[in-house]
């Protein structure tokens, strides 16, 4: 089965072409159906190949293909790694991407343009699996490349609207700004190692000069600050929530963003040599987390406030990455790939039944129209929380755990980024789902639960929230910690715990009051005073107002970088383009046409004048032989 | 010597028609005889290959005195062709006024 691993990217290629050559001349029953079997099949084998290779005694397998590139000495194989760390994320891309598209069949049915939604998604998981399937950085490079291609399309769906268009553009320019820095660090590892496959380029990674590979970790960070949505490159981030919202939870929440982790656990061998790159991951994922969460607070559209989450969550799974506690950080992305996918669709389901609204000031009293909504999205608001046996409490313990142990201050930063989260997850749950009804008479008058299709995959997904925690129990119970026994392998330096029993369970204290104190603060606030965020235009307290507005990071981009750089353009435009640039073009043809213009006199049309020519030139050309 | 002739004679000749059909090309305006002085060129050029062939005793000068008078063949068929398109379109052949692609 392992070396079938070429179907797994295929089935949804193939899904791709078809909806993407036929999709319009088919009806969108057919359609839906391809997309959503073409990941389902990939679904299966994926889960085939993860239970094979659980068992095999090498931990990693190489799947080569073909041979990609032969360019003198460069010689780039197309193979696929199968190990502990790239089935694991299959099965997250396969069986997320799965729900997400049968969930879709039903959010988009109305829609125009629902076959070339499925053909992007297809597309997209495509590039995924190739992503974290390749065995080399390049193939890695093509499939990150091809995600951030599929986001901007998808971003950009509703094209008709420009500022969907300009949020699309935006995602992409971000995006890269940190493909420049994920690219230049590939090539600094071809040029110190002589080659970009994993195994070659980890096992020599410790005859390397530690700069050399702190430079090589914080040029691939770069790569991760721009796909993972950190501090600076997250704006496009909440931005990218004007596609549509299946998007939003299997590309902007579940899958692509962690691609950045993906990453650097791929390359863990580089973070654990250098220190320093380290230190930088954990010093921006926490002042991710904090900053984003402090954002989420004032959001009032709910899929805002969903994606200033999946920021925040993001900073604190690249916090666990520079403490070097990997595997937690991929048991967060796990468990958040499914709390997050779920609060999403939730909100999808919310937002359909709400005939597209998005304000969360507009809605209120949803439970008992949304009953099915209403609950998944509790446990997943639950989850996120970090609320005892729920999965977010394990996985954002472990890794909080590990934060502690590797510096206190750091930790205090996380758990009150996580503190902020539960909050203003449970003001969008109290907004949205309590009190009485703010919207128009007619959407209330519309108000109806979602068909099947979309409560379904809610449902999955909320039972895996529940239970997703069981896979990743923390060591210090005696229970077997399936993830971190399963990435074992693949991690380079893994320091046992050396916190004392009594620590981690004061710890684990800490975060559980926590939360349930933030819920309780919520609970005041918006249930037992009825607080209401304010209208839009009314005057907000200062510091309040400045949050509001994303701390005018993207205005700061636009004054330090944007209009600069339009301003050296004009001037480019100007001087070099219209100046040398055209002169240089237009001199040669006004040259030719001048020359021409002088030329064109001998060319008179008298036929004899051309033969006297031509005998005289011959005559020349002849004496001019025979003579010299 | 040729049948008693030096070969300076036939070199002559061959040079004289040469030149009467060179000062035809460039001097007359009436197509048919530029169109016969050219081929006048072409036999004085044969008749230099023929001469020397025999003079040499070799016969591959008359062999491509063949190949030229076939090439001329076709040529004289295209160009007649031209030849009587011309006067269809001008109703003269006269060079002087085929000049309309002149401006």
């Amino acid at each position: 089965m392992i070396k079938l691993v070429g179907l797994v990217p295929l089935f949804p290629l193939i899904g791709f072409l078809i909806n993407g050559f036929f999709g319009k001349k088919m009806s969108k029953s057919l359609s839906g159906l391809i997309a959503c079997g073409a990941i389902l099949a990939s679904f299966v084998v994926s889960l085939l190949i993860f239970l094979e290779a659980r068992h095999l005694p090498e931990h990693s397998q190489i799947v080569n293909l073909f041979s990609w590139i032969n360019a003198g000495s460069l010689s780039i194989p197309f193979e696929f790694v199968v190990d502990p760390l790239s089935t694991w994320f299959l099965l997250i891309i396969t069986g997320i991407g799965f729900l997400i598209h049968v969930y879709s069949t039903s959010y988009m049915h109305d829609d125009a343009g629902f076959s070339r939604f499925f053909t992007y998604l297809n597309l997209f998981v495509f590039f995924m699996l190739l992503l974290v399937l390749g065995n080399n950085f390049l193939i890695m490079f093509v499939g990150w490349e091809g995600v951030g291609l599929c986001s901007y399309l998808l971003i950009g769906f509703w094209f008709k609207n420009t500022d969907y268009n300009n949020a699309a553009r935006k995602a992409f320019i971000m995006n890269r700004v940190g493909d420049l820095g994920f690219l230049l660090g590939i090539i600094l590892i071809f040029v110190t190692f002589g080659s970009i496959s994993f195994n070659e380029v980890f096992a020599k990674a410790g005859t390397v000069s530690e700069s050399t590979i702190t430079a090589i970790a914080l040029l691939l960070f770069i790569g991760a600050m721009g796909k993972s949505a950190q501090i600076p490159l997250y704006t496009w981030l909440p931005d990218a929530m004007a596609g549509p919202t299946p998007v939003s939870a299997l590309i902007h929440a579940a899958t692509m963003v962690t691609a950045g982790v993906y990453m650097i656990v791929r390359s863990n061998v580089f973070y654990s040599i250098s220190d320093v790159a380290s230190e930088v991951v954990a010093i921006v994922g926490v002042a991710t987390a904090l900053f984003a969460a402090t954002i989420g607070l004032f959001q009032n559209d709910i899929k805002k406030i969903l994606a200033y989450s999946t920021v925040s969550q993001l900073g604190l799974m690249f916090l666990g990455l520079g403490v070097g506690a990997y595997s937690s950080s991929v048991f967060h992305v796990t468990t958040h790939a499914f709390f997050k996918a779920l609060l999403f669709l939730g909100a999808g389901s919310v937002i359909h039944a709400m005939s597209g609204e998005q304000d969360i000031r507009k809605m209120g009293g949803l439970k008992g129209a949304l009953p099915k909504t209403f609950l998944t999205m509790l446990l997943g608001t639950l989850a996120i929380s970090g609320v005892p046996g729920l999965s977010g409490f394990f996985s954002k313990d472990e890794i909080l755990a590990h934060v502690y142990e590797h510096s206190p201050v750091l930790w205090f930063f996380g758990m009150l980024a996580s503190m902020l989260t539960v909050f203003y997850m449970f003001r969008l749950m109290f907004l949205t789902f309590w009190g009485g009804f703010r919207g128009t008479k007619e959407q209330h008058h519309h108000l109806h639960e979602s068909p099947a299709a979309m409560t379904i995959p809610l449902i999955v997904l909320a039972i895996l929230s529940v239970v997703g925690g069981l896979i990743g129990l923390p060591e210090f119970w005696h229970m077997p910690n399936f993830i971190s026994n399963h990435l074992d392998p693949l991690i380079l330096r893994k320091s046992p715990s050396t916190l004392k029993h009594e620590t981690e369970w004061m710890l684990m204290g800490i975060a559980v009051a926590a939360a349930f104190t933030m819920i309780y603060f919520a609970y005041i606030v918006y249930r037992q005073k009825q607080t209401l965020p304010l209208k839009e235009g009314d005057k907000l307290p200062g510091l309040q107002k400045v949050i509001y507005n994303k701390y005018y990071v993207d205005e700061f981009y636009n004054a330090v970088i944007t209009k600069p750089l339009d301003a050296i353009s004009s001037v480019f435009y100007k001087f070099i383009d219209k100046g040398i640039i055209d002169g240089i073009v237009e001199g040669v043809g006004n040259s030719v046409k001048g020359i021409g213009s002088v030329v064109k006199l001998v060319q008179q049309g008298n036929i004899s004048f051309y033969l006297i020519t031509m005998m005289l030139s011959i005559v020349f050309i002849l004496l001019f032989t025979f003579l010299i | 010597m040729i049948n008693g002739i030096s070969i300076n004679y036939y070199i002559l000749l061959s040079a004289i028609l040469f030149i009467i059909g060179a000062i035809g090309v460039m001097a007359r305006r009436n197509s048919i005889i530029i169109f016969m002085c050219i081929e006048l060129m072409l036999n004085a050029v044969n008749l230099l290959l023929v001469s020397f062939s025999t003079l040499h005793n070799d016969p591959k000068g008359q062999v491509f005195v063949f190949f030229v008078m076939a090439v001329a063949a076709a040529e004289v068929a295209v160009g007649l062709a031209i030849l009587s398109m011309i006067y269809r379109n001008v109703k003269s052949i006269d060079t002087d006024l085929l000049s309309n692609l002149k401006n």
